[in-house]
Formats: structure tokens, sequence, C-alpha cells
């Protein structure tokens, strides 16, 4: 009987190390899979020139209309994403922190809201878009994905904005500032090294998503100039690409996926390096 | 002083603005989803359309049953393999490890939550494919291309492992250590602790972390579709190619507007994901309330 109870022990002791090891080998493999054929396929031409004539074909010319597309596409979404979700966190934590109950269904929505797929905001998106008589554009897409990341930049503001101890505001109304003030120059500024760990995320999000920018982004050869124009992004570059029989042309969509696992990287180690400095 | 007072309401009101905006926004997702599918919905009925399997837009024939199946296949699968290895790797890393090794986790979680969907595909297509196609359906004495619902759900339970792996580890968190330890007292091992004390204690928690996950998974696409195969049928077998709903929709956007009905048809594709997605997520977030509240 012990020596079952021990055995027992012991085996679900290795296993359940063994999985973790898995885990930790799976992302190994995904990232030296994308390193290896990336890597072969990255040139200075790839990420420094838009697409020639012929490009689909295997004839010359880069991603740079993928890579500024999805700068630009996330740059804006993020930022305009930071308008809308900054007034929500501080008004859920400063105006409603009266109300616990309202305060509780909020957050429930919210992360509920989180839960949507990228696909229905697309394809929503879209709806409006035609219903609109607006034409795929960087405009449209940045809208598209500063919606979709919007809940996740207020979810994670509002969990560093909970942890302002409430005798700070307390402190701020006795002094005689009005609720806005409150809100702007002592909880923003208090919560601030927090925001940027909730924008990298949001940021990294957005960048890498392409189902909502499907429909929405369009695409296209050219670095885009202005909103109203077509944009192309990095995830669907490496889609379209990838989809395509001719061998040099299937490699650029490596390449393409090695520079945006890299910006996603670089994303997600100075989330982590912010939020421990934070510490 | 007037001043500071008009900014102060106006900046409110801005505030309440965009909170009613997110408050709203589901409500005209899906308002807009039912307005656009109803021309579809006037013709055909609720159940034709989901148990139909017949998929012919040039003859109007709508059938959804094709794409519901290769959702609820590769959703499925990829839960029961990410399920156990989940539940697995949170006990390891809450019980059995010293401190440093979650530490060393953590990063590794994030990164795997963060790489993008498409980027999953590419590898997908690179590795699991070719390991479903050459290894697995030859070991079951099947003929597989490699694209294939199983392939789908290998992709997927990789994509989940972080999302129900990071709600798990808080689950083990909230658990009470002096259960544990009276447990422990008692002259159970801890194993044994981690069995009849953490994983009931945690039950409700673990549930909805499975049930998110699923959600989660439901809706993902672009990886999905870059393996699946993506063609219109019932599968009979996890080496099958199948076609899951998201799919549908992602692959037919560009045709969808020669044909009303189409895009209709579309449309109430997205709305059957909608739907489904958000009453999951509503019932399962309110377990996780519920518990947290008591």
């Amino acid at each position: 009987m012990t020596l079952k109870r021990k055995f027992e022990e012991k085996f679900f002791r290795v296993l359940s190390a063994l999985i973790t090891l898995v885990i930790v080998y799976v992302l190994a493999n995904i990232i030296w899979t994308i390193i290896e054929k990336g890597f072969s396929s990255l040139s200075w031409e790839i990420i420094s020139q838009e697409p020639k004539g012929g490009f689909y074909m295997g004839k010359g010319g880069g991603i740079l209309n993928a890579i500024a597309g999805s700068f630009y596409l996330a740059i804006s979404a993020t930022v305009l994403a930071f308008l809308v979700s900054l007034p929500v966190a501080l008004f859920i934590n400063i105006y409603l922190i009266k109300y616990r109950r309202m305060l509780v269904g909020i957050r429930f929505f919210l992360d509920v809201l989180w839960g949507i797929p990228s696909i229905v905001y697309g394809a929503f998106a879209f709806m409006l878009m035609i219903a609109l008589g607006q034409k795929n554009s960087l405009g449209a897409g940045t809208i598209t994905v500063a919606a979709m990341i919007s809940p996740i930049m207020i979810r994670a503001m509002d969990e560093v904005l909970k942890t302002i101890p409430i005798g700070l505001q307390e402190a701020s109304y006795a002094l005689g500032s009005t609720r806005t003030e409150t809100a702007y120059k002592i909880f923003f500024r208090q919560a601030l090294p927090g925001f940027a760990t909730a924008v990298l995320l949001a940021f990294g999000r957005g960048i890498g998503d392409a189902a909502s920018v499907l429909f929405t982004a369009g695409y296209t050869d050219h670095v885009p100039r202005s909103f109203s124009d077509p944009t192309a992004t990095l995830p669907l570059a490496i889609f379209f690409q990838l989809g395509s029989p001719i061998e040099s042309v299937q490699n650029r969509a490596f390449a393409a996926a090695i520079v945006l696992t890299i910006i996603v990287l670089v994303i997600s180690i100075s989330a982590r390096l912010l939020y421990r400095g934070k510490k | 002083m007037t001043k500071r007072k008009l900014a102060d309401s106006l900046s409110s009101k801005w505030m309440l603005v965009c909170l009613s905006f997110f408050l709203l926004m589901p409500l005209a997702i899906g308002a807009g989803l039912v307005i656009k599918s109803s021309g579809l919905l006037s013709e055909h009925t609720l159940s034709s359309l989901i148990l139909s399997s017949d998929w012919s837009p040039s003859d109007d024939q709508y059938g959804f049953w094709p794409f519901i199946v290769s959702s609820l296949w590769v959703t499925i699968i990829a839960l029961i393999i990410s399920m156990p290895l989940c539940l697995l790797a949170a006990i390891y890393l809450t019980q059995f490890s010293p401190s440093w090794v979650l530490k060393i986790m953590r990063p590794v979680i994030d990164i795997l939550a963060g790489i993008p969907s498409v980027v999953y595909g590419v590898w997908g297509v690179l590795i699991i494919v070719p390991f479903v196609g050459d290894k697995v359906a030859p070991f079951f004495e099947n003929e597989s291309l490699g694209y294939s619902i199983l392939a789908g759900a290998l992709v997927l339970s990789v994509m989940s492992v972080p999302y129900i792996l990071n709600m798990l580890l808080e689950v083990f968190r909230q658990v009470p250590v002096e259960l544990g330890e009276a447990s422990l007292s008692l002259g159970a091992t801890k194993w044994e602790t981690i069995k009849h004390v953490f994983i009931r204690k945690g039950a409700t928690g673990i549930l909805s972390a499975y049930g998110l996950g699923f959600s989660k998974a439901l809706g993902e696409t672009i990886a999905v579709m870059m393996v699946v195969g993506n063609v219109v049928q019932v599968p009979e077998s996890v080496f099958d190619a199948g076609y899951p709903l998201p799919a549908l929709v992602a692959n037919n956007y560009g045709e969808m507007m020669s044909i009303p009905s189409y895009e209709s048809a579309l449309m109430f594709g997205s709305l059957l994901l909608f739907v489904i997605i958000l009453a999951i997520n509503i019932f399962f977030r309110y377990i996780i309330y519920k518990s947290e509240v008591i």
C-alpha cells in the first residue's frame, strides 16, 4: 500500500515536470522553426523595399509595405484605443468606486467582451464599412483593431488602478481637486508605469492579429500615405504569400514571419521587464 | 474656478460616453449581425440552416452542419489534448517545483500567449502538417495529406495552453495553504493532497478555465484555417480535412459581395460564432464571479 502511494507520488511528480518541459520544448520548437526558416530568406532587400513588378511570381522587392503598414496600423490603433480606454478605466476606478455591484458588473462585462473573437469584430466592421459606403483602408483597420484591443487595455489599466489606495483619492478631494483633476493628475501619474505594460500588451495583440484586418485594412503593394489608403499588414503578408505555390514567394512569407515574431518577442519581453521594474 | 468646473463636467461626460460605447458595442455587433442575416433567416428555417449539410451557395442552399461539426471536432480534440497537459503543468508549477521554475515559466507562457495566430499557422504548416501526414496517419494506417482536423486541433491545443494554464495557475494560487497543510499533517502524500484537496477545491475554477479555453479556441481563425484543409464536408475521421466556421467567414470575404444571400449566410456564420462564444463566456465568467464572492 505504502509502496503504491509512494510510486504514485513519484510518478506524478515526474510526469508533471516532464509536461512542463514539453511546453518549454514546444515554444523553443516554434521559435527555432521560424528562425531557421526565416533567417535564410531574410535580407536587407526584403525588409527595405516595396514589392516590385512580378513580386508574387517570385521577382524582386520586399515586404516594406507590410512592415510599415503593420506599424502604422498597430500604432494608430493603440493610440486610438488608449484615448478611449483611459477615460473608461479612470471612470470605473474614480466615479464608480462606491458602487461595488456596478463595478463588478462592468468588469464582468469587459471580460466577456475580451472573449469575442477577432473575426467577429472583422466581419462586423466590414459590414459597417459597406453600410457607410467606405472602402478598405488604414483608417477602417485602425478603428477595428482599436475596438478589439480596447477591452484588453481597459482591463489591464483597471488592474493597475485598482491597487491605488482610496486614501489618495480622499486626500486629493480634501485639497479641493475636482474628480477630473484627481483622475488625470493623481491617478494617471501614479499608474503610469503599469499603463506602459497595458499599452505594450495591446500593441502586441494589435500587430499580430490577422482576422480583424483581413476584411477592413485591405492589401496593397505600397506604404500607405493617408488613413484612406488601403494598407498591407505583416500577418496578411505571411498568410497570402504562404499560400503561393512558388517557393521564393513562400520564403518571403517565412521572412515576414521572422520579422513579426521578433517584433512580438521584443514587445512581450519589454512588457515583462517594465512590469518587473515597477515592482 | 468655473473653468475647472467646466473641465470637470466635460471630462466626466466624455468618460461616460466612452464607457457607454463599450457597453453598447456587443449589442451593436449582435444587432448588426442579426439584421444582416435576417435575409437568410426569412428564407430558411433556423433548424434547416444548422442541421443541413448541403452547402451550395449557387443553388441558394446553405447548410452549416459541415462547418459546425468541423469547428466542434477541432476545438474539442484540441481541448482534450491541452486539458490534462495544462492541469499537470499547473500542478507542477504551483505545488512541486521550486519557485524559480515558475519565475522562468511566466515569460515562457507570456511569449506563447503573445505569438500571433498566423505564426502558429506557419509553424503548423512546417511542423504539424508533415507530422500528421507522414507519421501519425500512416501509424493508424490512414492516408492523409496532413491538412486535417487533427493538424488543426494540435495547433489549437498549443495555442490554448498559455490561456488555460494562466487561469489554472490563478486557481491553484487561490486555494488556501492551510487546507493543504491540514491534509499533509494527516499523513497524505503531496499528490494525494493535490488530488483530494486542491483539485476538489479548485474544481469550479478548473472547469471555468476549460470552458473559457474552449470558447477562445472556437473563435480562433487564421492558424486553424492554414492547417485544417478547408474542404466542405462532414469529416468522418480526424485525418479528414475540415472547414471550421471562422475559416468559412475569413476565406470568403472577397466573393461575398457578389451574391447577397451569400453575404447574408456569412454574417449568419459570424452570428452563430458570436452567440455561442458570448453564451459560453457569460456562463463561465459568472461561475468564476460567484465562486470569488463566496
